[in-house]
């Protein structure tokens, strides 16, 4: 017999277990080959079997092994719960439960000596979510009528730039008393309220990429939707870069700057000006930690289009030389600004934070008009990898922070100057309709969105420790990987297919909450047609409390 | 729902003229009060057109208050008229117990002040006067502006017009621009300031409609100019507008249009003033309007105006003849006043265009 020591790794220590019957399983081998992580495995069993041999019963006892499948005692291998094997299993033979006893996190530590690390989620969730204690509670009825969102039409864009006071504006008056523009003011582009967040190709698989870049194209091109997509740490295709769909592409500078050597070289021949360029200095997932991507993710292509070798890439969790934001006004800002010649709007991301409002208030009171845009996103917001010490004991939520901030701009008469944008969990229940809505109700010009994204893209994970697996290389669903075997499991066209589909309900459904209000232009500020029915939250956002 | 009308004519008129073209629409409104703002004065007002007057509703110890604040800041009274009231038993009138409209000479100081500086001493000393006698309500400041009065009253209009005497017509309280309404705040509290027309530094706003984004207009008005203050009915928002567009930046008023119901971006998108129209729209998107209205002005040069919300959701009509021009929310006002006009020259204005009246009465249809 095996000698088993009780301190040994063992399955019931891990967060989820394999439940498997021999009795269904043909041995087609489909869960083994499908799962990415490694975690189950054919073994041999020793099996006792009673038979008989004669007319009557005479019960013999047979020792015989027999082929089965088995989840790995592996630190390294163990199962995400992503359950890809029971999706694949035509015989309902094997799946994956969570353990709820597990030890996963003292087992992992002790092991290898750091803590663990996930990809995308918020596992941490205790309370309802506050947008769900919103209501859209005030409704035109007799005193005004409300709009019909089949008939009507709405204005349904938000401005990303730098919007200047009217009395700043440089307008003259002609003789006939027409108003003419005398000289440049800041870029201003108005696209789709939705943003799809910052999600590079590293973090991506290149044909989950590829997928949303199609829609976006699609978007624009076919449906007149002017979505625009960030394109997150790491650069783009030198194609998309030289072709006519780098309009509809909002670039992201962090602290590591990958990618922005490529982008650079790619900018004489660039044949239109990016949708913006966003400065990310922080993620509202994990705050004060910088990005990272896994060696493991590290392909060939992602080392050319980034400029790397193979290895773990951090960017830093502070832009370095950057000490304080006036510095970064004047530096960051001003440059960018400058490398496309004041055409293009620059904008900032910043995690939510206590300190949210100073950094909003430097950036609005800014003497050079230069910053277009504050990206506020919050704890809840999906990463593509992490420590789970971030993920789950830092971060700050982006609703009361985007209603602070919208209400300090409201303090200074610098309402809309700025454009406020707000990401963070939105969605998260699948409908972004009505969590946009909310949060421009609250002040937002509009939302970014990127978990949500991949959801559509078939994600299996969720937030409750499901998959989780963005960080290894290894998604299931071919969405985070850079593994060719793997990325070839997602299909770009159907993906594309999907976001263009969710992207059209999503506007309709918007304009099903601006007719009842009676609104034709997105209700920026209108924290007057929100009700919550949570006392405190209610006190919180200075909406009414009803109950 | 309101029921608003407005009235430019040539030769000086009778407020009886607003009453009779607003009772024609009382099945429109609810009767709960009559408010009415008279710009180009005539009769005993018409030798003092360049000097300020006080349009005041008081009690005993409001009027002393008010007379102590301007003779402290210098203002000489040089012309009082009080109405001739007629406080029969059982009239529908919640009324004041003065009603004082006194003009002044400019403090000394200001001889030879610019209108500017005129302008903002005025503005002020009526916000003084305000804050004044908010404590206890002893009074209300309507307006404090040369050749402007304006008189509200809660109650039954045809009552307030018996009371103040309104309906015989004389000569000696005219003008030739009138502006009317006759609701009261029916939405929330009933408060005196809450009646339209509304009046700021030469121009008025009334509106017949809701304001559903009141509360951005609000905010952002809030801190744009010391005088946009109250916020008791969502149509003050429309003359604050009014005001920051055509005198705070000193834009055209076909621009005050494309500021509330700014054109769909598709639509900017053809237009040889694109530029400009987006930079409008995008620096006071927080002064764009939404929900059903429509807005009556008046420019402290008296051109009158009107102009709708983008979807058209309330009615106005312009009807005229060679003296008259009456702007009014049911057409049926205006057959009470112009019976023998041509009435298939009528306008109905549309949701995109700004119908203005200037001094010769000569109509002017802009398209937005």
């Amino acid at each position: 017999m095996e000698p088993i020591k009780i301190n040994d790794l063992a399955c019931n220590d891990l967060p989820w277990k394999i439940a498997y019957d021999p009795n269904r399983c043909t041995l087609c081998g489909s869960c083994i080959a499908a799962c990415t992580f490694d975690a189950i495995g054919p073994k041999m069993e020793r099996r006792r079997m009673i038979f008989t041999d004669s007319e009557t019963p005479e019960p013999k006892t047979r020792f015989s092994a027999q082929p089965v499948i088995a989840q790995r005692d592996v630190i390294k291998n163990f199962c995400r719960g992503c359950g890809v094997c029971e999706r694949v299993c035509p015989n309902n033979a094997i799946s994956a439960s969570r353990n709820p006893d597990s030890r996963f996190n003292v087992v992992y530590q002790t092991a290898t000596g750091s803590g663990p690390k996930r990809g995308g989620r918020n596992n941490l969730e205790v309370q309802a979510r506050t947008l769900d204690t919103l209501r859209v509670g005030r409704i035109s009825q007799m005193t005004d009528p409300s709009l019909d969102a089949q008939r009507h039409t709405f204005d349904c864009l938000a401005p990303f730039g730098r919007i200047l006071p009217a009395k700043a504006l440089p307008l003259q008056q002609t003789a006939d008393g027409k108003l003419i523009q005398d000289s440049q003011t800041p870029p201003v582009r108005w696209v789709y309220p939705v943003i799809i967040g910052d999600m590079s190709i590293g973090a991506l698989s290149w044909r989950m990429w590829e997928a949303i870049a199609m829609a976006v194209a699609y978007l624009n091109e076919e449906c007149g939707l002017p979505v625009r997509m960030c394109s997150g740490e790491g650069g783009m295709p030198v194609r998309l870069l030289k072709s006519k769909y780098l309009k509809y592409m909002i670039l992201q500078i962090a602290s590591g700057h990958f990618g922005w050597n490529r982008i650079i070289q790619a900018m004489p021949h660039m044949v239109e000006d990016p949708a913006g360029i966003l400065i990310k200095i922080g993620q509202g997932a994990k705050p004060g930690d910088g990005g990272l991507l896994m060696a493991a993710k590290v392909a060939e292509h992602i080392q050319a289009i980034r400029g790397v070798p193979r290895t773990d890439l951090l960017s830093p969790p502070n832009h370095q030389g950057l000490y304080s934001i006036e510095e970064s006004v004047q530096k960051m800002f001003l440059s960018f600004n400058a490398a496309f010649k004041f055409r293009v709007p620059v904008a900032i991301k910043v995690a939510a934070s206590a300190t949210s409002v100073s950094v909003f208030n430097n950036l609005v009171r800014d003497p050079y008009n230069i910053v277009g845009g504050f990206f506020l996103d919050g704890i809840d917001g999906g990463t593509g990898a992490a420590h789970d010490i971030s993920l789950d004991h830092t971060g700050h939520p982006s609703v009361s922070k985007l209603r602070d901030c919208y209400l300090a701009a409201v303090a200074q008469g610098r309402q809309g100057q700025i454009p406020l944008w707000a990401a963070g969990g939105l969605g998260k229940t699948g409908n972004l309709a009505a969590d946009a809505f909310k949060m421009m109700c609250l002040g937002a010009n509009g939302v970014f969105t990127g978990k949500l994204i991949l959801q559509m893209a078939g994600c299996l994970g969720n937030d409750h420790g499901r998959c989780n697996a963005c960080n290894t290389g290894l998604c299931p669903a071919g969405i985070t990987t850079q593994e060719p075997v793997l990325a070839k499991r997602l299909n770009p066209e159907r993906v594309a297919e999907n976001i263009v589909n969710y992207f059209l309900g999503m506007d309709m459904e918007l304009r099903k909450l601006m007719a009842p209000i009676g609104n034709s232009a997105l209700p920026i500020g209108r924290s007057d047609c929100l009700v919550s029915t949570d006392k405190a939250v209610a006190d919180r956002l200075q909406v009414q409390y009803v109950c | 729902m309101c029921r608003i009308g407005a009235l430019k004519s040539r030769h000086y008129m009778h407020p009886s003229k607003a009453l009779l073209l607003m009772q024609s629409q009382q099945e429109g409104h609810d009767n709960s009060g009559f408010a009415m703002v008279m710009q180009d004065l005539g009769g005993i007002f018409e030798d003092y057109k360049h000097l300020p007057t006080l349009s005041l509703a008081c009690t005993d110890e409001g009027l002393k208050i008010a007379e102590d604040l301007l003779h402290t800041k210098g203002f000489r009274r040089v012309h009082q008229w009080v109405p001739e009231i007629n406080p029969e038993p059982g009239l529908d009138i919640q009324a004041m117990p003065n009603y004082v409209f006194e003009t002044f000479d400019y403090p000394k100081g200001y001889q030879n002040a610019t209108d500017q500086e005129k302008g903002e001493l005025l503005t002020d000393t009526r916000l003084e006067l305000r804050a004044a006698m908010e404590k206890d309500e002893t009074g209300f400041a309507y307006s404090f502006w040369p050749d402007v009065i304006t008189l509200k009253e809660i109650g039954d209009p045809r009552a307030i017009g018996t009371y103040f005497n309104l309906w015989e017509p004389n000569d000696n309280f005219t003008a030739k621009v009138i502006t009317a309404q006759c609701r009261q705040n029916t939405n929330y509290a009933i408060v005196r300031y809450a009646a339209h027309p509304f009046f700021l530094q030469g121009y008025t706003a009334l509106a017949n409609g809701e304001n559903t984004f009141y509360q951005r207009n609000k905010e952002f008005q809030s801190s744009l100019h010391r005088g946009y203050i109250g916020f008791e009915s969502d149509s003050q928002c429309f003359l604050y507008t009014l005001h920051y567009v055509h005198k705070e930046l000193g834009w055209p008023l076909p621009y005050y249009k494309h500021v509330v119901t700014p054109l769909p971006f598709e639509d900017m998108a053809k237009r040889d003033d694109q530029e400009q129209l987006l930079a409008m729209r995008q620096s006071l998107a927080h002064l764009e309007i939404n929900g059903p209205n429509t807005i009556i002005g008046v420019l402290p040069d008296n051109t009158l105006f009107t102009c709708c919300d983008a979807k058209k959701l309330r009615p106005v009509v312009v009807g005229r003849d060679d003296d008259m021009v009456v702007i009014s929310s049911e057409v049926c006002g205006i057959n009470e006043v112009l019976p023998d006009r041509n009435w298939e020259v009528d306008i109905y204005p549309n949701e995109r265009e700004i119908v203005a009246i200037d001094d010769n009465l000569e109509v002017q249809r802009w398209n937005q």
